[in-house]
């Protein structure tokens, strides 16, 4: 047969590597499979917070899976071990492989010190939905939210994640925020690293020097610096 | 069935139009049967003295329908552009039952956009 020759046979399929696949997916398509997704969920529960509860826990699975897959193809197995790090991760290359662009926007909460929130005019999966006015403050973005808890719950960094319009004067439409409120542990690792650090390393050095080299969003760093 | 009332002339209330839908979805199925040429899909306009009635029949039946003034032109692309409006803004809402009322916010924003009068000459193309 002509051809068969120029692809290398692989006898085992796992030796096969990984292919980047086809980029795209039709947007009608999508909308129809996640239509569907909702329709089926609203059957099966009795009320909004059980249904927002489904669509994270749906989002959750593509999370885990997302994270591992680009873990592997984009940053060549390697850990993300800092929270600026995993947050722009998550900001932009997750993002960008899911909905073909980076996010909005990327903010640190400023009521709360471990609050963080990725903005969006209008999220991909929320494009053709309108809410009825009798579902209140749903918002069909929970399933964005549930992926960007499944990846940093299986990155290291266990959140809360929840999706919410927030209306913008002088625009019809409301953004939608996707805020992230880590949970105590994350605080804790950072407080831990920040005292090891003081311990094996001059104590003369600044706090200055000392959040740049290591964590930038200390809080202990925080509040020595601005009391 | 839907109605939207976008014009500046005259207003039906809530029985004329369905009155009207319900006239107009008769008389277009029995032009359908009264046609002398076969495979008819049965009646695309209708021109009376004091308005126009454009009709577009989509593939699987949803009829959309467009009462104007006189002349006015661009009316078969409004309603292409209507019906690719619904398809994505209606029928892609999970919370859009079939067959009832379009109570759909992002379609009632991009209607009342396209129906604009200087947009409805851009649509004729």
């Amino acid at each position: 047969m002509i051809g068969v020759g120029k692809m290398k046979q692989y006898s085992n399929v796992l030796d096969k590597p990984l292919s980047k696949g086809k980029q795209e997916v039709s947007l009608t398509a999508f909308s129809f499979l996640f239509s569907e997704l909702v329709q089926y969920n609203q059957t099966q529960v009795d009320n909004i917070a059980e249904l927002e509860r489904r669509l994270e826990d749906a989002g959750y699975a593509v999370g885990a899976r997302v994270l591992e897959l680009l873990c592997n193809r984009e940053k060549g197995n390697r850990r993300e071990t800092r929270l600026l790090g995993i947050l722009s991760f998550v900001h932009s290359t997750v993002w960008k492989v899911l909905f073909g662009k980076i996010a909005d926007s990327l903010e640190k909460g400023t009521e709360h010190e471990d609050e963080y929130m990725i903005s969006e005019k209008e999220l991909l999966v929320n494009r053709f939905i309108s809410i009825p006015k009798d579902m209140g403050t749903f918002n069909c973005g929970a399933f964005v939210a549930g992926i960007v808890k499944g990846v940093l719950d299986n990155a290291g960094f266990p959140a809360v994640v929840t999706a919410h319009f927030v209306p913008i004067e002088g625009q019809q439409r409301p953004r939608t925020t996707i805020l992230i409120k880590f949970a105590d542990e994350v605080n804790a690792y950072i407080t831990l690293f920040h005292s090891l650090f003081l311990k094996l390393w001059d104590k003369t050095l600044t706090f200055d020097t000392c959040s740049a080299f290591f964590h930038p969003f200390c809080n202990r760093c925080l509040k020595e610096r601005h009391g | 069935m839907s109605i939207q009332d976008c014009g500046t002339k005259g207003r039906m209330d809530t029985n004329d139009s369905l009155r009207v839908a319900s006239l107009w979805h008769s008389m277009h199925a029995i032009s359908q049967q009264l046609s002398p040429v076969n495979g008819c899909s049965g009646i695309e306009l209708l021109e009376a003295d004091t308005f126009d009635l454009h009709c577009f029949q989509s593939l699987p039946g949803t009829k959309f329908f467009v009462v104007c003034e006189p002349g006015t032109p661009h009316m078969e692309s409004l309603l292409r552009y209507i019906y690719e409006l619904y398809t994505d803004y209606v029928l892609k809402n999970p919370f859009y039952e079939i067959e009832m009322p379009i109570r759909c916010e992002l379609f009632d924003i991009n209607l009342t956009q396209a129906v604009q009068s200087d947009r409805v000459a851009l649509l004729g193309r």
